[in-house]
C-alpha cells in the first residue's frame, strides 16, 4: 500500500469545495428528477463549477434552470448563451408568460409585483411543471441573518413553502432527502461558503463570470438612493434625468432596474475582493427588494421566494 | 486586531488572499443554558474580527430598542437570533450557523439555545463540530445543564472543549470565583473522561481574555477564547485513520466509463491500492483517481474523489470500500446510543429508514437496554423514547452493512432515522459495538439471518400486539362502520390489521354455509380459526358479524391465547336499528320475507362481560374509535 508523504490537512477552501460536491452528488444519487437553479450570478457560477467536477468527465446528469424575469442585464443573457452552447449542459429557461400577458415590469408595477409575478411565481411554475423533486440554489447562510438557519437540504411543501420553525434536523454529512410526491428538497451546495470565498474560488478556479462585477464606465442614473444602469432602451427616464457615465460595478445582479451599482475601480479579481474586505456595508444593500424590513427575506422565503 | 489595518485601507491584497487560501477550516458549537451570554460571546467574535457590516450594525441598533437588554448600546446579541419569530419571543429556536475569519483560520460556529429543545438541537450543532465552548455564568458556577452539555460534547466524541466561564464583570473579576470553578469542572471532566479542555475566564460584553488580553484579570496568564480557537488541533487524526470509501454515487454518464464516487471519510488511497468492497467481500485494485481534467497521485481523508477500479466488479451506492487489512465490522445488528428528535417516541418493533454513509436500508430498533438520564447520567429501564432522550439500543438493519464504532470513526459509525410515513428525521445514532448471536457468528458472512420468527416478532415488527377484536351486535348496530373507522385508524398509525365481514367470508371461504342453526355455528367456527392464524401472522384481527349466540362467541374466545380476543359489544336500541335499516332487512323480516332475523324472529344474546361496550345511538363514529383506541392503548396492544 503506497504511502503518500506528508499529506497536509485540506485548507478551508479544498473542504469547502469537497463539502459541496458531495452534497451535488447526493442529491444526483437519490432523486429522480434533480434540477439546478441558475441565476447567472456568481454564486451559480461556483455551484456550476463544482457540478461539473462533480461528474467529470461525464455530463451533467441534471438540467439547468434559468427563472427569466426577461429584464435581466444584456450581459447576463450573453453570458446564459454561452454557457447554453456547451455540449455536457442542458439549460431550460423559463418565462412565465401570463406576467409577459400582462406586461409585469419593475417600472410600472413596482419591485415587489415584479418580482413576485415574474420570479417567485415563475420559479414555482417551473418547479411544478417539470415536477422536479430537488432544486439547488446558490444561497449562503453568511448572506443574511434568516438564512443562518437553513438546512443544506431544505423542505418544501407542495406549494413550496419553507417552514422554518419545523424543518428537518441535519446531523453529520447525512441528508435526508425524502418526500412525498408533489414535495421537494431545495438544496444548498454553497451553505457553508462565504462572500470572500467565492471569489477566492472564482480567482483560484479561473471561473469566468459576467463582466458587469468588474468596474468599467456604464450610463446610470440615481433613483431612490441606488444607482441604476441604463441596460437598454426599455427603461423610462423620469423628467430632469440623463444617463451618466460612471466608473461602476455590480457586487450582485439581479433584474437590472432593481439592482444598485457601486462605483469603483476594481477591474481584477483580486481588486473587488480587496474592496469587499475595505467595504462598509453587507452585499445585499444592493437589491431593492431586501430594504422593506430587515427580516422580509424570512418572509419571502416563506412564501416561495427563493 | 489583524483587520485593523482595513481601516486603513492600505494591505497587500496579494499577500491577503495567499494567506486566506492556506487556512484551515475550524467548526465549533457554543453551549451554554439561556442567559449564559452565548449570543453576547458569539456577537462579540464576529465584532470584533470585523465580520459586522455597517448596515447589520445599523439593523441592530435598530433592533436593540425594540427587543434589545443592553439599553442603548448595540445588544451584540441580536447580530447572532436571526429568525423573526423567535426574535419576537426573544429566544432562537433551532440551530444557526455563523462564519468569521481571522488570520489563522476560518470558522463555522453552530449555534444552538439553551431551552428544552436543546439536546436535539445541540446534538445536531455538535455532529460537525471539532471543539466546543461551554459557556458558564461565573455568578452561578456548575449548573445541571453544564453536565449536559459537556456529557454531549463528548457523547458526540468532540475532543477538545474550551470552558469559558462568563460574566466575570459581574464578580469582580475574582480568581478565586475562577479557580473554584475551574477545579469543580476539571474533577467533572475527569469523570466523564473529557481530556482536553482548557477554562477561560471571560467577559463577553467587554471582550476581554474572547478577543483581547485582559488587564482586569492580570491573574490569568493563558490563552484567550479566541487564541484557544487558533490553535487548537483539527482533523488530527484523520490521516492515520483506516481509510474508508462509502460509494455515494457511480459515474457511468459516459458508457466507456465507470467511475465510484464518494467522500474518503478517512485515511489514504492511492493508485494500486488493493481495496475490498463491503458487505460484498469483491476485491479489486485502484486502478485511477480522477480529478477535474487529469488524475491524482493519491487522494486523503475529507475529499471527494472519483475512482476507477481494475476489474469489473458489480459495486454500487452503499458499499464501502477499504484496505484489506483493516477491515470495518459487517453486520446487521448492532447496539448504539440513539438520540431521539421527533415528538412521536421510539418505539422498540417499529420499522425506520436507517442512513448510514451512502446506505439507506429498513431497520427496527429492537430493544432498549436501558435510557440515559443526561443530567445525572443514570441508566434507567425504557420502554420508549421520547423527545431528546438518549437510549441504548438494540438496532437490525434489513440486511448486513459496513461500519465502525462511532468513537473510532464517526462517519462510517454515525446513522439518523427517517420515519417511514412522515418521512422526518426523528433519531440520530452513533453505534457502539456490532452484535453477534448465535445464528450471525461469523460477522464477515453476510448472508441474512433472522431471529427466531413467532407471533411476538411479527406483531412486534408491527409495534403491536396480536389481537382480535370481535365486535357483535344487532344487525345495524353499526358493527361494520366502526370497524372500518377503526382499521382507517389503524392503518394510518402504522398498525396492520385485517377485518373480516360477511363481505369477504360469505362469498368465499363459507360460500357453502346457508343460515340454518348448524351452519351458522359453522360460520362462527370458520371466522374463529382464520382469525386465530391471523392473530399467529401478528395481525389485529377486526371481525364484523352479528354472532348472536354467547356460546358460539365463547368457542372463538377460547382459541385465542388469554387477553388476544377483545369482545366489543356495538350496542344500539332495537327500535333505532330498525329505524336505520340501511339494508331493509328488518323490513323485510317483518313481512315475513325473510325468516331467523336475529331481533325479530331469532334472539340476540348480548354479552354478558364484553371487554368495551360502545353505544351507537349515543356516541359518533368518530367517538367510537377514539374510545376503542384509548383502550387498545391502554391494554398495550396498541404501542405507541
Ligand atoms: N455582566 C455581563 N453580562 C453579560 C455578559 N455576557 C452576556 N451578558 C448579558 O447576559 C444576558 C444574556 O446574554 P445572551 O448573550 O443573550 O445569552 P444567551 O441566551 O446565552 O444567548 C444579556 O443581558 C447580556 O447582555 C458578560 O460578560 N457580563
Amino acid at each position: 500500500m503506497s504511502e503518500p508523504k506528508a499529506a497536509k490537512r485540506l485548507t478551508h477552501l479544498e473542504a469547502l469545495e469537497a463539502e459541496s460536491i458531495h452534497v451535488i452528488r447526493e442529491v444526483a444519487a437519490t432523486f429522480d428528477h434533480p434540477v439546478m437553479l441558475y441565476s447567472l450570478g456568481k454564486d451559480s457560477a461556483v455551484m456550476l463549477h463544482l457540478a461539473r467536477k462533480a461528474f467529470y468527465p461525464g455530463r451533467l446528469p441534471f438540467p439547468l434552470l434559468h427563472v427569466d424575469t426577461t429584464w435581466k442585464f444584456q450581459d447576463m443573457y450573453a453570458y446564459r448563451d454561452r454557457i447554453a452552447a456547451d455540449p455536457d449542459i442542458d439549460l431550460i429557461v423559463h418565462i412565465n408568460k401570463e406576467g409577459v400577458a400582462q406586461n409585469v415590469n419593475p417600472f410600472s408595477h413596482g419591485s415587489a409585483v415584479h418580482t413576485d409575478i415574474m420570479k417567485t411565481q415563475a420559479l414555482k411554475q417551473a418547479l411544478s411543471e417539470h415536477a422536479f423533486d430537488a432544486a439547488f440554489g446558490g444561497a449562503r447562510r453568511d448572506e443574511e441573518r434568516s438564512r443562518a438557519k437553513e438546512r443544506v437540504f431544505s423542505f418544501r411543501d407542495r406549494q413550496h413553502r419553507w417552514d422554518p420553525k419545523n424543518q428537518r434536523p441535519e446531523l453529520w454529512n447525512i441528508y435526508n432527502g425524502r418526500v412525498h410526491s408533489g414535495e421537494s428538497i431545495r438544496v444548498f451546495p454553497l451553505s457553508n461558503w462565504t462572500e470572500l470565498d467565492v471569489w477566492q474560488y472564482i480567482d483560484l478556479e479561473d471561473i469566468e463570470v459576467i463582466p458587469l462585477y468588474l468596474a468599467a464606465e456604464r450610463p446610470v442614473v440615481e433613483r431612490d438612493g441606488l444607482m441604476v444602469m441604463v441596460d437598454d432602451d426599455r427603461m423610462p427616464l423620469e423628467p430632469g434625468e440623463t444617463p451618466e457615465m460612471k466608473r461602476i460595478r455590480f457586487r450582485t445582479l439581479g433584474c437590472y432596474p432593481l439592482t444598485g451599482a457601486v462605483e469603483s475601480d476594481a477591474t481584477t479579481l483580486p481588486e473587488i475582493i480587496r474592496e469587499m474586505l475595505l467595504a462598509r456595508s453587507s452585499e445585499r444593500q444592493g437589491r431593492a427588494i431586501d430594504k422593506d424590513a430587515s427580516a422580509s427575506m424570512e418572509q419571502k422565503k416563506q412564501q416561495g421566494y427563493f | 486586531m489583524f483587520h485593523a489595518d482595513f481601516d486603513a485601507g492600505d494591505f497587500d491584497i496579494g499577500e491577503y488572499l495567499e494567506q486566506h487560501r492556506n487556512k484551515e477550516l475550524l467548526r465549533f458549537i457554543t453551549c451554554g443554558s439561556v442567559d449564559d451570554g452565548k449570543s453576547t460571546l458569539i456577537g462579540r467574535l464576529l465584532f470584533d474580527t470585523k465580520q459586522v457590516f455597517e448596515d447589520q450594525l445599523a439593523a441592530v441598533g435598530k433592533d436593540s430598542r425594540k427587543y434589545g437588554t443592553t439599553g442603548e448600546a448595540p445588544d451584540l446579541a441580536l447580530l447572532v437570533d436571526g429568525l423573526q419569530a423567535e426574535r419576537e419571543q426573544g429566544i432562537t429556536i433551532d440551530v444557526a450557523y455563523r462564519y468569521f475569519t481571522t488570520e489563522k483560520r476560518k470558522f463555522i460556529i453552530a449555534d444552538t439555545p439553551g431551552h428544552e429543545q436543546y439536546t436535539r438541537n445541540m446534538v445536531t450543532g455538535a455532529s460537525t463540530a471539532d471543539l466546543a465552548i461551554v459557556l458558564i455564568d461565573a455568578r452561578h458556577g456548575l449548573q445541571v445543564q453544564t453536565r449536559r452539555h459537556s456529557y454531549l460534547v463528548h457523547m458526540l466524541g468532540i475532543r477538545h472543549v474550551v470552558v469559558a466561564i462568563n460574566k466575570m464583570d459581574a464578580v469582580d473579576y475574582d480568581r478565586e470565583v475562577f479557580e473554584r470553578i475551574r477545579d469543580e469542572y476539571a474533577s467533572f471532566a475527569n469523570q466523564l473522561g473529557i481530556e482536553d479542555f482548557s477554562c477561560v475566564p471571560v467577559c463577553a460584553l467587554n471582550g476581554a481574555n474572547v478577543t483581547r488580553d485582559a488587564d482586569e484579570m492580570d491573574w490569568y496568564d493563558g490563552p484567550g477564547v479566541l487564541d484557544l480557537l487558533e490553535s487548537s488541533p483539527v482533523h488530527e487524526h484523520d490521516l492515520e485513520r483506516p481509510m474508508r470509501f462509502p460509494v455515494q454515487y457511480v459515474n457511468r454518464t459516459r458508457s466507456d466509463f465507470r467511475g465510484f464516487c464518494g467522500t474518503l471519510v478517512s485515511g489514504r488511497v492511492a493508485p494500486g491500492d488493493v481495496v475490498v468492497a463491503l458487505p460484498s467481500g469483491r476485491r479489486s485494485k485502484v486502478a485511477e483517481i480522477i480529478e477535474y481534467g487529469g488524475a491524482m497521485g493519491s487522494a486523503r481523508a475529507g475529499q471527494s474523489i472519483t475512482l476507477t477500479l481494475a476489474d469489473e466488479i458489480d459495486i454500487s451506492r452503499g458499499d464501502v470500500l477499504v484496505h484489506a487489512d483493516r477491515l470495518p465490522r459487517v453486520s446487521e445488528l448492532f447496539d448504539a446510543r440513539v438520540v431521539w428528535m421527533n415528538d412521536r417516541p421510539l418505539l422498540p418493533g417499529r420499522q425506520y429508514n436507517l442512513k448510514l454513509a451512502s446506505s439507506e436500508v429498513p431497520a427496527t430498533p429492537e430493544a432498549i437496554h436501558h435510557r440515559i438520564d443526561v443530567n445525572t447520567l443514570e441508566h434507567h429501564p425504557a420502554e420508549q423514547l421520547e423527545l431528546n432522550e438518549i437510549g441504548y439500543c438494540r438496532i437490525r438493519a434489513s440486511r448486513a452493512l459496513a461500519f465502525d464504532a462511532y468513537d473510532s470513526s464517526p462517519a462510517t459509525g454515525s446513522f439518523i432515522l427517517v420515519d417511514r410515513v412522515s418521512n422526518l428525521t426523528v433519531g440520530a445514532g452513533m453505534i457502539v459495538r456490532p452484535v453477534t448471536d448465535q445464528l450471525t457468528d461469523k460477522s464477515s458472512n453476510v448472508t441474512w439471518h433472522a431471529q427466531t420468527v413467532n407471533k411476538r416478532a411479527r406483531a412486534q415488527q408491527k409495534a403491536q400486539k396480536s389481537a382480535v377484536l370481535w365486535f357483535t351486535g344487532l344487525s345495524g348496530a353499526g358493527k361494520s362502520t366502526v370497524a372500518n373507522a377503526l382499521e382507517k385508524a389503524l392503518f394510518q398509525r402504522g398498525h396492520h390489521s385485517y377485518l373480516l365481514d360477511g363481505d369477504n367470508v360469505r362469498h368465499g371461504l363459507n360460500r357453502d354455509l346457508g343460515f340454518s342453526d348448524d351452519d351458522r355455528v359453522e360460520n362462527i367456527r370458520r371466522i374463529g380459526e382464520v382469525a386465530r392464524l391471523m392473530a399467529d401472522a401478528g395481525l389485529v384481527v377486526l371481525t364484523a358479524f352479528i354472532s348472536p349466540f354467547r356460546a358460539d362467541r365463547a368457542m372463538v374466545r377460547e382459541l385465542m391465547e388469554d387477553g388476544e380476543f377483545v369482545e366489543i359489544h356495538v350496542d344500539a336500541p332495537l327500535d333505532v336499528c330498525e329505524t336505520r335499516d340501511p339494508k331493509g332487512l328488518y323490513a323485510k323480516a317483518r313481512a315475513g320475507v325473510i325468516r331467523n332475523f336475529t331481533g325479530i324472529d331469532s334472539p340476540y344474546e348480548p354479552p354478558e362481560d364484553p371487554e368495551i361496550i360502545v353505544d351507537t345511538s349515543k356516541m359518533s363514529v368518530d367517538e367510537c374509535v377514539e374510545e376503542l383506541l384509548a383502550y387498545l392503548k391502554r391494554r398495550g396492544i396498541l404501542i405507541g
